[in-house]
């Protein structure tokens, strides 16, 4: 059905708007509700938030400036994305979506102050945000004070859990365990060597990995080592690893330093087709700085690669290549961006209301199947069902899919046993 | 520079005035709370700014670290008011209940020492004032005993401002690493969150600013003040003179310390939280910047270049990300090349003539009535 | 901690240790020459001095680009072509900013610090809304890729001697300019008395531009070479200015052969430390010593006068 509006929609002009159509064979799947007339405002909205009879508003909050921007573009396109497909589909309870969006800059105190605005003054009745674990931890306290509702994107350490945040992403041991049974499995792999940006995601995530290898693979980890975000000097740690030859590498390193470090891994001689590394921090966006001849041969462990085949992925990658240039690439985090505005109007429509209190009791058991990861479910602890899967970075900078889970990975903030 | 016996002469005496109603009355009748508690967190920064005054404009030094002293004040606030959150029962999810969260993230399993005194709110308050205070002096010191010159210093503050930062991010199991300490709820069991916690504390702070402001102003009157301005001018002729320039320097910038830990400690009491993106490089520099633009010679003058590079920050932030940057380039490169002594140096030169002008014509009239300067136009 | 491994382990683990340290050396003197000329020769600070590193880092970006679009034959060759515009590039850049900024300002060195902030600042910007907030990898030809097999356990990066080699030039063609060429001569005199060297004909603003256009192009060179172990984004720049900044106050401003001794003990130092602790903690350890030294010996390794 949405092929055959595609074919008679071609105008160049009207093809923004149409976008969205082409874009999500899922619409066809979404309840009719969305379509059906419009419920009266006073009964979906009883705490006072932005929905009109015609409009409801949200947030988006990520660094459109600063060092972040480099990472949170990706996450802003995709929820604009999301929800410009939402509006050409009939919107949410019959109203269009209209975001605001702010600029956290980077700067933590800015990110708690955008939300405080986008709840207080604006009344958002939700916030789709924040990148880092610094930017969600100062935005958290002010969504449970004034009670918002937040969609989360990015993969994280865990050891949380709120009524007020969705985590689209995964949390840590979904992403990390699967990956390190694949390795291990695969390449035989007993002694790791663990290297990581010197901030809680690398350092929870590789006290889960390490717990991991030690108590249940039998492994050893022969090296552990951060370094301060935006470090470009890795000739050190490259020499500690040539010298611990482990069988596998697992890097959590973020950001800028992630092209020094395997710029400089490359050129001290270490191969990655023959020398197995495992990263759980480096997604299709960090290739187009690092450049896919650098990194070739790595393994990639996280729950979305452009390069998935199904169609739900195929609508959507060429959807946003659409609206934001042929030249974009799509990353883990930016899929699981697109998911938070479908997540919550999903939501929305189950709950039949906007209230934040029934959206967040409506959540758990949400189903999104036009998930370009494929089928999604929202668990009692408001993180995601999904699988974790393994790629290969290829030259031209994509990720060849290896391996994927049979099943759903369960998600659990508070592992018992790997804290 | 004319000596004045009165403690503010007449424009500093409107100036006072002017703030003070702006700040008592106008700002919290007309702005909600959430505005109001924005206005609090730029005001945090006019801390700083004052204490820049003291030791860059009146006593040369330019010191880059600035944010260290803040930072240090606003950690020494958090550390107590963390304590004070991270309760048995609040914590009960951890593994080990009653210590901060991120130490439990970290794998620490008992309060650190250092942390042990900032159960009580009177070692805080000393703590805040102190430790600021004895890590400038042990700085200057070193520093300004040596004769270290200005841009030297700067140099080596700037230095310390980066090592101060790497070890906070690397030390996180202690300091909460680069998320700062966050969900700060309670001092002494008054929550600190709801609007009507706000509004008392942005009075509080206000008042504190206040007293600040009367600090200095008594400082800058004294003989003390006087040497500070003589010093800028002329250091080895004071120095001929048999005073210990080094000493005078060391207590300028223990002052400025001082302030601007003051400044911390609002600052993680009004936000709510205290990270190491306060401490470095960046935010030390933009306090000088608050700085410059007001009027480094003028102590209202940097209160108001706080508050309306902020207030445009956030405005022109919000509205126009990309400019901002240009904008505060430009700026700054504007007050350096044109006005070197900021708002203040273009109001007494342009704005302050004309209101004097007024007042002589209007006192020939008739008694003089408000304040109502907007642009010295007259009022009927 | 050395148990574990076999004496002729450690000895290539040494070597490699010491390379590491070498290519950190080099990155710093390449950083810390320019700034070398501009603070200690001119006593300007000028804290955009990371920005025109950047902007030599960007041209060589844009040069590869263009060789890998139109000239594919040549691309083994650019990155001498892109050394040579990252220069330019910034060296012309660095003469308008002196010609409309810092001219202005040479009586008030604080304020060039707060001028070239602003600066700096304005930089970024035009970097991010030309080039965009991402960071861009440069493709390096082949030949500068991978490493020169020594042993079965020592590895010599070929960029890593390529930077080294670069620095040796760089170094002696500075002190070349400063110290033999008529128009180093002129500098000096400049800095060492601007009065008198006008007195006797040297056109001292002329000099001043020149002077800061070199020490521009440099930091460009350096951006250049940066791109083969780092990453180039619009606030790239600013990670390295403390260091820089550092190393030629610890040096001693005015001296050459200061800054490279500086440069070298702050490397090795740190490349050391890194080796047994985490890298965090190495950096707090390197700059803590530095800011102690500086703190006992204000005017730094090698200098003639700092006190004012």
């Amino acid at each position: 059905m949405s092929d055959e509006a595609n074919k008679g929609l071609l105008s160049p002009l009207r093809r923004k708007l149409l976008m969205g159509m082409a874009a999500v064979p899922a619409i066809t799947m979404l309840p009719r509700a969305s379509f059906a007339q419009a419920p009266a405002t006073s009964a979906v909205n009883t705490t006072g938030l932005a929905v009109t009879d015609t409009e409801v508003t949200v947030g988006i909050l990520h660094s459109a400036t600063g060092t972040m921007a480099i990472s949170e573009t990706g996450s802003i396109q995709a929820e604009k994305l999301a929800i410009e497909q939402i509006n050409a589909a009939g919107g949410v309870l019959g109203r269009k979506i209209k975001f605001i969006q702010e600029d956290g800059a980077s700067d933590w105190p800015t990110f708690a102050e955008k939300a405080k605005k986008l709840l207080v003054n604006d009344k958002v009745a939700a916030i789709m945000g924040c990148w880092t674990s610094a930017s969600r931890k100062a935005v958290l306290p002010v969504v449970e004070q004034y009670n918002g509702m937040l969609y989360y994107p990015t993969f994280y350490e865990g050891l949380e859990q709120s009524k007020n945040v969705i985590y689209t992403g995964q949390e840590a041991t979904q992403q990390i365990l699967a990956g390190l049974n694949w390795i291990a499995k695969e390449k035989g792999a007993k002694s790791f060597f663990f290297i990581g940006s010197d901030y809680i995601w690398p350092r929870t995530s590789n006290k889960i990995a390490r717990k991991h290898v030690e108590n249940v693979l039998k492994g050893k980890v022969v090296g552990e080592e951060y370094y301060a975000l935006g470090s470009t000097q890795f000739n050190s740690v490259i020499n500690k690893i040539k010298l611990t030859k482990p069988d596998v590498i697992f890097t959590d390193v973020v950001g800028g330093s992630n092209v020094a470090f395997y710029k400089q891994l490359k050129a001290a001689g270490v191969d990655l087709a023959k020398q197995p590394l495992l990263t759980i921090s480096v997604t299709e966006d960090e290739i187009d700085g690092i450049g896919g001849e650098n990194i070739a041969g790595a393994y990639a462990c996280m729950k979305y690669f452009q390069s998935l085949d199904n169609p739900n992925n195929k609508a959507f990658v060429s959807a946003f290549k659409k609206m934001w240039g042929e030249k974009t690439v799509i990353g883990d985090v930016t899929q699981a961006a697109y998911l938070g505005p479908w997540l919550w109007k999903l939501t929305v429509e189950k709950a039949g209301s906007f209230d934040v209190d029934k959206i967040a009791a409506a959540s758990p058991g949400v189903e999104f199947k036009g998930a370009p990861e494929g089928y999604v479910r929202v668990h009692e602890n408001h993180h995601l069902w999904s699988k974790t899967r393994v790629g290969r970075a290829k030259l031209d900078g994509q990720f060849e899919l290896i391996y994927e889970t049979a099943d759903l990975v369960e998600p659990d903030p508070f592992p018992k046993g790997y804290q | 520079m004319i000596i004045n016996s009165r403690f503010f002469n007449r424009s500093e005496l409107m100036g006072f005035i002017a703030l003070a109603a702006v700040l008592f009355v106008i700002l919290p009748l007309t702005l909600d709370v959430f505005r109001l508690n924005l206005v609090a967190k730029y005001l945090t920064y006019a801390f700083v700014a004052l204490g820049l005054v003291l030791c860059w404009g009146y006593g040369g030094i330019l010191s880059l670290g600035q944010g260290v002293f803040f930072g240090l004040g606003g950690y020494c606030m958090a550390m107590f008011l963390k304590l004070e959150a991270s309760s048995v029962e609040n914590t009960k999810i951890q593994s080990t209940p009653g210590i901060p969260d991120f130490m439990d993230w970290n794998q620490i399993t008992a309060l650190p020492l250092f942390w042990q005194p900032f159960h009580s709110l009177t070692f805080t308050i000393f703590a805040i004032i102190l430790v600021p205070g004895l890590f400038a002096l042990i700085i200057g010191t070193a520093m300004f005993k040596r004769r270290v010159g200005g841009t030297y210093f700067a140099i080596i503050t700037q230095a310390v401002a980066a090592i101060l930062t790497i070890l906070i991010v690397g030390q996180q199991g202690y300091t909460g690493g680069i998320n700062g300490m966050t969900d700060l709820r309670t001092l002494k069991g008054w929550d600190i969150r709801p609007d009507h916690a706000k509004i008392i504390l942005y009075f509080v702070e206000v008042v504190l600013l206040f007293a600040c402001i009367g600090i200095a102003q008594f400082i800058r009157l004294t003989k003390l003040g006087r040497i500070l301005v003589a010093m800028r001018e002329q250091e080895d002729r004071v120095r001929f003179s048999g005073y210990s320039v080094a000493n005078f320097k060391i207590f300028a910038f223990c002052m400025a310390a001082i302030f601007a830990a003051i400044g911390g400690a609002m600052f993680a009491l009004n936000v709510g939280f205290m990270s190491p993106s306060f401490v470095g490089i960046v935010p030390s520099i933009e306090m000088v910047i608050y700085t410059a633009v007001g009027g480094r010679m003028s102590i209202f003058g940097a209160i108001w270049g706080a508050i309306l590079v902020n207030f445009a920050k956030t405005s022109l932030s919000e509205s126009f990300p990309q400019l901002w940057l240009f904008g505060l380039g430009a700026l700054f490169i504007a007050v350096v090349l044109a006005f070197p002594n900021g708002l203040s140096g273009l109001w007494a030169d342009y704005v302050q003539p004309r209101i004097d002008q007024l007042f002589a014509s209007r006192r020939a009239k008739a008694g003089w009535n408000d304040n109502s300067v907007a642009d010295g136009a007259p009022a009927e | 901690m050395f148990g574990d491994y076999s004496i002729g382990d450690l000895g290539s683990i040494f070597v490699m240790q010491g390379f590491a340290g070498l290519i950190l050396f080099s990155v710093y003197v390449l950083m810390a020459l320019g700034l070398a000329i501009i603070f200690g020769q001119m006593g300007v600070i000028n804290m955009a001095h990371g920005e025109f590193m950047i902007l030599g880092a960007y041209v060589t970006w844009m040069t590869s680009n263009l060789f890998q679009t139109y000239l594919p034959s040549l691309f083994s060759g650019y990155f001498f072509l892109a050394m040579i515009l990252a220069f330019l590039a910034s060296g012309a850049l660095g003469m308008v900013v002196e010609w409309v900024l810092i001219r202005h300002l040479y009586k008030r060195p604080l304020d060039t610090l707060l001028a070239t902030w602003g600066l700096s600042l304005m930089l970024q910007q035009a970097y991010r809304s030309v080039f965009g907030a991402r960071e861009v990898g440069v493709e390096l030809p082949q030949w500068m890729l991978g490493s020169l097999h020594v042993t079965d356990s020592i590895e010599v990066p070929i960029n890593g001697v390529f930077v080294m080699g670069l620095t040796v030039l760089i170094t002696i063609s500075v002190a070349y300019v400063l110290y033999m060429s008529r128009w180093g001569r002129q500098v000096r005199a400049v800095v060492q008395n601007r009065v008198m060297a006008g007195a006797v004909g040297i056109n001292t603003e002329k000099v001043d531009r020149f002077t800061f256009g070199l020490g521009c192009g440099i930091a460009g060179v350096a951006g250049s070479a940066f791109t083969m172990i780092g990453s180039t984004g619009p606030t790239s720049g600013q990670l390295y200015i403390v260091d820089t900044f550092l190393v030629v106050v610890f040096g001693g401003a005015a001296s050459l052969l200061g800054t490279i001794a500086s440069a070298f003990s702050i490397s090795q130092t740190q490349s050391t430390l890194e080796f047994f602790m985490s890298g965090s903690m190495a950096k707090v350890l390197t700059l803590l010593a530095v800011v102690g030294i500086l703190m006992l010996r204000p005017q730094g390794l090698f200098a003639l006068k700092v006190r004012k």
